[in-house]
């Protein structure tokens, strides 16, 4: 479903991306994992089309076809979910108001029928129950005054009403205690499907009890350096990063 | 006195006569302003001679002052000598005939504001209003409703005539003549405008809208408002137009009175979207506007709500003077400046009477080279014990050529009043534009969201309808800021 081939990029003059090649297939959960600075939320906003990045080489493809030049909200249409690792605030703007026109601005896209209110309201009570989310902060402007764990979990209450086929979920669980945590996975993992790839960006392994991925990668200098199945993130656990950073210097 | 249905008929031959005969002297009415000027103008409305002797003191005062220079706009130089300040109607050959001689920018406008093709042509000057509705019938349905309840609302020229009671007791009592340049500007020159009466303890059934009085077509550039609520009654006024109208006057000066008694309160929702000039800054009407109200009495309550997108330069205030007790003043206010438009606009509130209380709520938004200020004074006299004031003032910039700037004043004189100020600038983020983007929202439209969030706490005082069309008015006026 998603690929991407030696894949560059840069911002600000700075060279973050230095040729990533990876490949997620429908059904599959991967995890991207590495050390601060290794470029793991760069990827994800690069393959989620923010305009600051410049890609310099490679390319991005979505079932084949490539999206560098598409728009965010073109890329959104095609199924493409990014899960912020720091959601922003929009004040006045009502969360169940934001993702009704969000909802509706895609399946216009699409060509599919656009949800009603009543429809709508439905379709949010369910997925919030799901989330063990208070109602009252459907009503509540965007992020506003949330805490990091309830910016989380509005998160992946977005992801559960926008049904993406890819969706990317960057660090996610920062910021999360344990009680919120299982309900972030728990959310991700009623998400898994045939039909549908997720990549979860993590610092910690922590997460991966939760939502076992099928594969993890390590991203170091800007390039994937390793990878291997579930163990690896054991292993990183253990042994740290530095070991991972050593041999991908040492292969430069 | 006329019946509705015999004034409406007068006023549309009026408009008729006036189209194929020449009126000879009131076309050589000569540019400038003299005594004599403001004696025609008096006399062309058949007005009774207090009402000359009145714009004649203003005139006269008008004379010993000069124009202000501390709002934070800059225009060139009004040359008073070189304007004609008794516009009559536009005769049917100035007109543009069809829509295809009307500027396509301005069809542009309206097509993006839904306006339907009957109602574009009036705004665009084509047609008189009652030749595309069926308004004759629906305005005089309209006034049947309202005199049944005692309600006046009427021009002010038909209220001079009718009511010359009314106007008398109250006009200049809010906004003496000689209350600063423009607005003693406007009392000696005053063209037409509106007058609103409420009988004690009617509440009005309806939004009163300047929409409906077909005859307000032709109110030029010094329009005056005077709306009295008696005790215990309640009115609802909108004015405006999310529209742009056509217009060719550069200045405008009106001049608003609200006079609320015991009990009474009154809303003035205002929607204005007059030409602001091109991208250049070229152009652009200028709206210098006096209004203020009075809580006169006990329990009265005053509240301006406006949404401010159009004009090149506006320099607006409304206020409230707040002096029977426990009488309450609101503002609310969205002004929008974009291209190269500025507005230094706010409010006032006068404490007087013992336990009042004020809210001020203003939403700046600047764009490209736009211009904002907010102006607001809080006034808390000795007397006025207990008295609270709560202001807002919340500014959202969008690129980093524009400019957004607060002053407010408080002068406070008893201990027993708590004022409270909150000011916030912000800038709509590329963070938020790339947050909503990745949800699917275009980036028009996810501006558009983040805009009117902003403006929520505004919008959500207007009138239903209106606030509909002043979120469409906001998205038009922005289009193309950001990017």
């Amino acid at each position: 479903m998603l690929k991407i081939t030696n894949l560059h990029a840069k911002v600000e003059g700075n060279q973050i991306l230095n040729g990533i090649d990876l490949e997620l297939e429908a059904g599959q959960v991967h995890a991207l994992m590495g050390p601060n600075g290794s470029g793991k939320s760069t990827l994800a906003q690069v393959i989620a089309g923010r305009e600051r990045f410049e890609v310099t080489e490679g390319d991005i493809t979505l079932d084949g076809a490539s999206i560098l030049e598409l728009a965010p909200e073109e890329r959104a249409c095609k199924g493409l979910f990014l899960g912020f690792q720091y959601p922003v605030e929009i004040p006045g703007v009502t969360n169940s108001y934001f993702l009704k026109a969000a909802l509706n601005a895609q399946r216009k896209n699409r060509g599919e029928q656009e949800l009603d209110a009543m429809e709508f309201l439905a379709l949010l009570k369910e997925k919030a129950a799901l989330m063990d989310m208070d109602p009252k902060f459907l009503n509540r402007s965007v992020n506003e005054g949330f805490s990091g764990g309830e910016r989380k979990k509005n998160e992946i209450l977005q992801m559960c009403i926008l049904e993406p086929r890819l969706a990317i979920l960057d660090e996610t669980d920062s910021g999360l205690d344990i009680d919120a945590l299982k309900v972030v996975a728990n959310g991700v993992n009623t998400m898994r499907g045939e039909d549908r790839a997720i990549l979860v960006v993590t610092h910690y392994q922590r997460l991966l009890e939760y939502i076992v991925p099928d594969k993890v990668h390590v991203l170091a200098n800007g390039r994937i350096a390793r990878t291997g199945d579930k163990s690896l993130a054991i292993t990183l656990e253990e042994k740290g990063y530095g070991w991972i950073e050593e041999e991908a210097g040492s292969q430069a | 006195m006329t019946t509705p249905d015999s004034s409406l008929q007068d006023i549309a031959q009026r408009q008729y006569e006036e189209g194929f005969v020449t009126d000879i002297e009131m076309e050589i009415v000569p540019k400038g302003l003299s005594e004599d000027v403001v004696r025609l103008i008096s006399s062309k409305k058949n007005e009774p001679e207090w009402l000359t002797e009145w714009r004649l003191k203003a005139y006269r005062h008008w004379l010993t002052m000069t124009e202000p220079t501390w709002p934070k706009v800059r225009y060139n130089k009004i040359d008073y000598q070189d304007i004609s300040y008794y516009a009559a109607p536009k005769s049917d050959a100035d007109k543009p005939k069809t829509l295809d001689e009307v500027d396509p920018e301005l069809l542009k406008t309206y097509e993006k504001l839904g306006i339907p093709l009957g109602e574009q042509k009036v705004l665009a000057g084509v047609v008189a209003v009652d030749a595309v509705f069926d308004s004759v019938s629906v305005a005089t349905t309209y006034k049947e409703k309202l005199s049944e309840l005692g309600i006046v609302f009427c021009s002010f020229s038909e209220a001079v005539a009718n009511h010359p009671d009314l106007i008398k007791k109250y006009l200049g009592t809010v906004v003496p003549y000689t209350d600063n340049f423009f607005a003693t500007l406007n009392c000696a020159v005053f063209s037409d405008g509106s007058f609103v009466y409420i009988p004690k303890g009617v509440r009005c059934p309806m939004e009163l809208s300047t929409y409906f009085r077909i005859n307000a077509a032709e109110t030029g550039q010094f329009e005056r408002t005077l709306i009295v609520a008696d005790e215990g009654s309640y009115v609802s006024y909108l004015e405006g137009c999310t529209a742009p109208k056509r217009d060719e006057n550069q200045l405008h000066a009106a001049v608003v009175e609200l006079v609320a008694l015991k009990d009474a309160q009154i809303k003035y929702s205002t929607v204005q979207n007059w030409y602001p000039g091109d991208e250049n800054g070229k152009g652009g009407i200028f709206n210098f506007v006096t209004k203020r109200g009075i809580c006169k009495e006990d329990r009265a309550k005053i509240s301006w709500t406006q949404v401010e997108t159009g004009s090149a330069i506006t320099w607006k205030y409304p206020s409230c003077i707040l002096k029977g007790d426990d009488s309450v003043g609101e503002f609310y206010s969205v002004a929008v400046t974009s291209n190269w438009q500025q507005a230094d606009t706010g409010t006032k509130m006068i404490h007087l009477g013992k336990n009042t209380k004020s809210t001020i709520i203003s939403k700046g938004i600047s764009a490209m080279q736009g211009q904002n200020a907010y102006r607001g004074l809080v006034k808390i006299a000795k007397g006025a014990t207990g008295s609270r004031n709560y202001s807002q003032c919340d500014s959202l910039l969008m690129g980093d050529k524009c400019g957004a700037h607060t002053f407010p004043y408080i002068e406070s004189s008893n201990v027993s009043s708590t004022v409270e100020h909150e000011a916030t600038t912000s800038k709509i983020s590329e963070d938020q534009l790339f947050y909503a983007r990745q949800r699917g929202l275009s980036e028009e439209d996810a501006v558009n969201t983040i805009v009117n969030g902003f403006c929520k706490e505004v919008f959500r005082e207007l009138p239903m309808e209106f606030a509909v069309e002043a979120q469409k008015l906001l998205s038009v006026t922005l289009e193309g800021a950001v990017g």
